[in-house]
């Protein structure tokens, strides 16, 4: 009887434990394979923007003109930008027209990175950082804040295609975890913006989405109204003035 | 593969030696037991120089060419030293020492990816295990295969494959014949340490020749390279990253790419395998049969793997010169139509017009009986594609016999000429392709037409960027093709130099031209050929160190059936005829035949000439006798039975000889010895096995000719890849590839 409640409460362990590393497959749209759907196809027509026709000759300048190969990368964060926050496949397909390469090429990179959507993804991408430094601050109950509150699970889009929520890797800001970032595709290319929200708590989480449901701007950076920047609340203790030159040795001694 | 027999040679050899010495021992005198004189005489003499190392062999028999004898490093290879050229690799140095080192994603003629790491060596004064496909070898290297370094690095590299690979042997095709269970054998270590969880791979769709099953892919990325440097189409990648790499094509493509079936061979393990031949049988129930392919000209190499009366499958043989380690997938998966529609028993079409099965004595006695009545004008004789060399000399000889000069091989038009032999064969030889740098190509899609030479064309522009030009309907390349036109006015603007190809010929330093055999048909070929040999000789193409001018046949037998003569009189004698011999020969235009013509069919499958045969005489086909074909470069081959023919079926030149001795004019051979004799008095070059017969004379011979040009575009002479002749018509798996896999 005892080892069956013993044997019992190692399943709800287990059981625990596994739930966390099932959660690993969502990074961005984990599938890499491409399945047709009506709205990515690749009999859709996708082009880039005639402002983003000039920024694509801007960005192929920047490498030799026999490597044009080299450019993929900021190319699909372009087309990605352009098209709202993910890469239907004619896009990818037009990209390969740009650098002449086949199209396999181009699907390779774009699913090797995590941060490139091949899935709808909401006009308001929010990413919570979910590494050690955060995840000891808090970061999993931000997350679980924002699914409550958009009534979403990962990587799903609200039902007003505003909001998604996604788990991003370390994002640096581990001096002010823990953190979320929006990445704003409700303006297209031009109006790109991918901005930290640091120092956040559940409840500032929920108020920075209603702030961006009404179209507002919230305040990026740390949300704790105490702290500048990085510094500690109440003001910088230290470096306060100009650091102090390193010493230097009596060049005339010898 | 090679490493299976290296596995089962260290298990097995040691078993043997022990065994056999366990059960039977020699007892020997010896110098020494004769007499006390003769032993300290024996002691003296025991004591001489150790022995030098018996002298390494590159593994497999491989032969090493030193192209430049001043540009050679020496390394030792554990301890022993090798001469190599400069910027081989540290695996290559091993190989010509002999030691075979295992490897899954390195592939000879694949580019170098070093993603397996199993190749690892030690390399003394290196902190760290090489990678030996991809680190040069350096002068002076000391490599050690053998130690612990090496040996521990093998068993974690095969741990670490091994981790994620499903348990598949007893349902995986490759089991038998898969490199990681050899590996693992020979290199790995005896258990696992994972506890975890193996992923799983969705299965993609590749088509209906390619078995997928992704789960055992270990990401080698063989295919992946194959497709984008071999096959020239780039549609796999490899998507995602770590352990949930996959391989696949992203969106739903099937591998359209006549050359998709070698990523069955080139593949380790059993992620792709033949879909056709899955579940069919394991690899050491089959007993290969080293013969030739005969559904295009190119005449692969090939090895058919027999299960009983049964072909199971084909796969390539290596063959430098003609098609290095791969084969088309009409050659690969053409089997299945040995099996369906033949022809097993004499059969004579009675007067309601239905067929009745005879015997061989019947049937011999009626096809006489009419041949004798004919008048000699009236008998034609028509070899088809397939046809080998000996029954074309028996066709001739009995036709000739008969007073008829009709005969001719399907596909060399209404008016062969084979006087000249560079007239109709590929001078440069296929190999000799490799050092052409312009290409020419008139009238013929390699592609289609003949997938090892394209592959070869590819492998050049590929290598030195060689420049091909390609004049005829619109097709698709797999290499940059400039299409400079689509008729015969292109070659006259050539030849006279107006057109802007003509100074690439003209800076060429080796240009090859390759014209098509589809413009045998033509009736203004000759006029053609004067066109391009006016290029020719503008172009310096032929000279005493190089000639690059070929022509691509189309079939098997076209070769040898001009070499042998078969040249027909008159070009329309088929409109007269009143006995028409058809061996094997299906692509005939039969509607002028005339109404009251009989005809015979000698052949092996009930393709379309079957419909107006009076008589059906069944023959073997390819694969089921010895036969000699003469490929498209002048190279005699000899196809050797791999299984035993349907039914009452015989071979074609003895039904031939059977039915000269029951028409009274009885040909003087009756063993395949005696044939090959006859044909060596027409043409010695074809019991010259495996050597090239190149052509004598140039065009300076040649006649000159005052036909005009017909400016009609050129026609694509193979319209559906997957199914040219009798046996791709009657296969189930080529009708599904046409199905599916053709270009709409």
């Amino acid at each position: 009887m005892l080892a069956r409640l013993a044997s019992q409460r190692f399943l709800e362990i287990r059981q625990a434990f596994r739930q966390s590393s099932q959660a690993y497959r969502s990074f961005s749209t984990a599938l890499n394979y491409h399945l047709d759907t009506p709205d990515n196809n690749p009999e859709l027509p996708w082009e880039f923007s005639e402002a983003n026709k000039a920024k694509v000759k801007e960005i192929l300048s920047h490498y030799p003109s026999n490597y044009k190969q080299s450019a993929v990368i900021p190319l699909l964060d372009l087309a990605q930008q352009q098209h709202g926050g993910w890469l239907p496949v004619s896009a990818m397909n037009a990209v390969a027209k740009v650098i002449e390469v086949a199209p396999i090429r181009v699907y390779e990179v774009a699913t090797f990175y995590s941060m490139f959507n091949r899935s709808k993804v909401g006009k308001y991408h929010l990413l919570v950082c979910g590494t050690t430094p955060c995840m000891i601050r808090g970061s999993r109950e931000i997350e679980e804040a924002l699914l409550n509150h958009l009534g979403v699970k990962r990587n799903e889009v609200t039902s007003d295609g505003l909001f998604s929520v996604g788990e991003m890797e370390c994002m640096g800001c581990c001096v002010n975890a823990p953190m979320i970032t929006v990445a704003d595709y409700s303006n297209g290319s031009e109006g790109y913006t991918y901005n930290y929200f640091e120092d956040v708590t559940p409840k500032r989480v929920v108020e920075i989405v209603e702030m961006l449901r009404r179209g507002e701007k919230p305040p990026h950076g740390t949300q704790n109204p105490k702290r500048i920047k990085c510094g500690p609340e109440g003001g910088n203790t230290t470096l306060l003035t100009d650091p102090k030159p390193p010493p230097c040795r009596d060049l005339d001694a010898c | 593969m090679g490493l299976g027999s290296l596995a089962s040679r260290t298990l097995t050899s040691s078993r043997i030696l022990s065994s056999q010495y366990s059960r039977f021992r020699p007892i020997v005198t010896k110098p020494g037991l004769q007499s006390p004189d003769a032993s300290s005489a024996a002691a003296a003499a025991a004591q001489p120089e150790p022995t030098p190392p018996p002298p390494r062999k590159p593994v497999g028999g491989a032969r090493v060419e030193l192209t430049n004898p001043d540009d050679t490093i020496e390394v030792f290879v554990d301890g022993f030293p090798v001469k190599i050229p400069k910027g081989m690799t540290v695996l290559q140095a091993c190989e010509i020492a002999g030691v075979d080192i295992p490897r899954f994603c390195y592939h000879s003629r694949l580019s170098i990816a070093g993603n397996c790491r199993m190749c690892l060596v030690e390399v003394e004064k290196s902190p760290k295990p090489v990678a030996s496909c991809a680190m040069p070898a350096l002068p002076g290297m000391k490599i050690k295969t053998d130690t612990a370094l090496a040996k521990k690095a093998r068993e974690g590299v095969m741990e670490f494959l091994l981790m994620n690979h499903p348990l598949d042997c007893p349902i995986c095709d490759q089991g038998g014949e898969c490199d990681l269970q050899d590996q693992s054998m020979a290199f790995g270590s005896d258990r696992g340490r994972f506890t975890e969880m193996k992923r799983s791979v969705v299965d993609k769709n590749l088509g209906p020749l390619v078995k997928t099953v992704m789960t055992r892919c270990i990401q080698c990325t063989r295919c992946v390279r194959f497709a984008t440097e071999v096959a020239g189409v780039q549609d796999l990648g490899m998507l995602g990253r770590g352990s949930g790499e996959e391989i696949g094509t992203y969106v739903e493509k099937l591998m359209t790419s006549e050359l998709s079936g070698n990523v069955i061979d080139i593949c380790p393990v059993g992620a792709l395998t033949s879909k056709p031949f899955a579940f069919k049988a394991r690899n050491w129930e089959l007993k290969g049969t080293e013969t030739i392919d005969v559904t295009d000209a190119v005449g692969s190499n090939i090895r058919i793997d027999s299960r009983g009366p049964e072909v199971m499958r084909i796969i390539p043989r290596l063959n430098e010169d003609i098609n290095e380690e791969w084969i088309s997938d009409k050659t690969r998966f053409c089997y299945d139509g040995l099996k369906r529609q033949r022809l097993n028993d004499p059969m004579i079409r009675d007067a309601n017009g239905r067929f009745k099965a005879v015997s061989w004595r019947d049937a011999l006695a009626v096809v006489a009986e009419v041949a004798l009545k004919v008048k000699p004008e009236e008998i034609v004789g028509v070899a088809g594609k397939l046809s080998d060399a000996e029954s074309m000399m028996a066709l001739k000889d009995l036709l000739n016999n008969m007073g008829s000069n009709n005969v001719w091989c399907e596909g060399t038009g209404t008016n062969p000429n084979a006087d000249l032999r560079y007239r109709y064969l590929m001078n440069s030889s296929i190999a000799g392709l490799e050092k052409a740098d312009v290409f020419l190509l008139v009238g013929t899609q390699p592609r289609v037409e003949a997938a090892m030479v394209n592959a070869r064309i590819r492998k050049t522009v590929r290598a030195s960027n060689a420049k091909v030009g390609y004049i005829g309907p619109p097709t698709d390349f797999n290499y940059d093709c400039q299409h400079l036109g689509t008729g015969p006015q292109t070659i006259l603007e050539i030849a006279e130099g107006r057109h802007p190809f003509s100074s690439a010929i003209a800076n060429a330093k080796n240009p090859a031209i390759i014209v098509g055999a589809g413009l045998f048909e033509r009736d203004d070929k000759d006029a053609i050929f004067a066109a391009v040999e006016a290029i020719a000789k503008k172009g310096n193409v032929i000279r005493p160190d190089w000639n690059g001018f070929n022509v691509l046949l189309l079939n098997a037998s076209q070769a040898a059936a001009l070499d042998l003569g078969l040249v027909p009189e008159s070009s329309n004698s088929i409109d007269s005829a009143k006995f028409l011999y058809l061996m094997g020969a299906d692509d005939l235009n039969l509607d002028k035949v005339p109404a009251d013509a009989f005809v015979v069919y000698q052949g092996h499958h009930g393709d379309r000439s079957v419909y107006r045969a009076n008589v059906i005489l069944p023959s073997a086909a390819f694969s089921e006798k010895e036969g000699t074909y003469e490929n498209t470069e002048g190279c005699t081959q000899q196809t050797l039975p791999a299984v035993p023919t349907v039914g009452d079926a015989r071979d074609d030149w003895k039904i031939i000889r059977a039915l000269s001795e029951v028409a009274g004019i009885r040909l003087p051979y009756d063993t395949l010895a005696a044939i090959r004799s006859r044909m060596s008095t027409v043409a010695p070059n074809l019991l010259r096995t495996d050597e090239k017969e190149l052509a004598a004379f140039g065009p300076t011979l040649s006649p000159d000719c005052t036909q005009k040009i017909d400016s009609t575009p050129f026609k694509a002479a193979v319209e559906n890849f997957y199914m040219t002749d009798s046996i791709t018509r009657a296969s189930k798996i080529m009708a599904q590839c046409s199905a599916m896999l053709l270009k709409k």
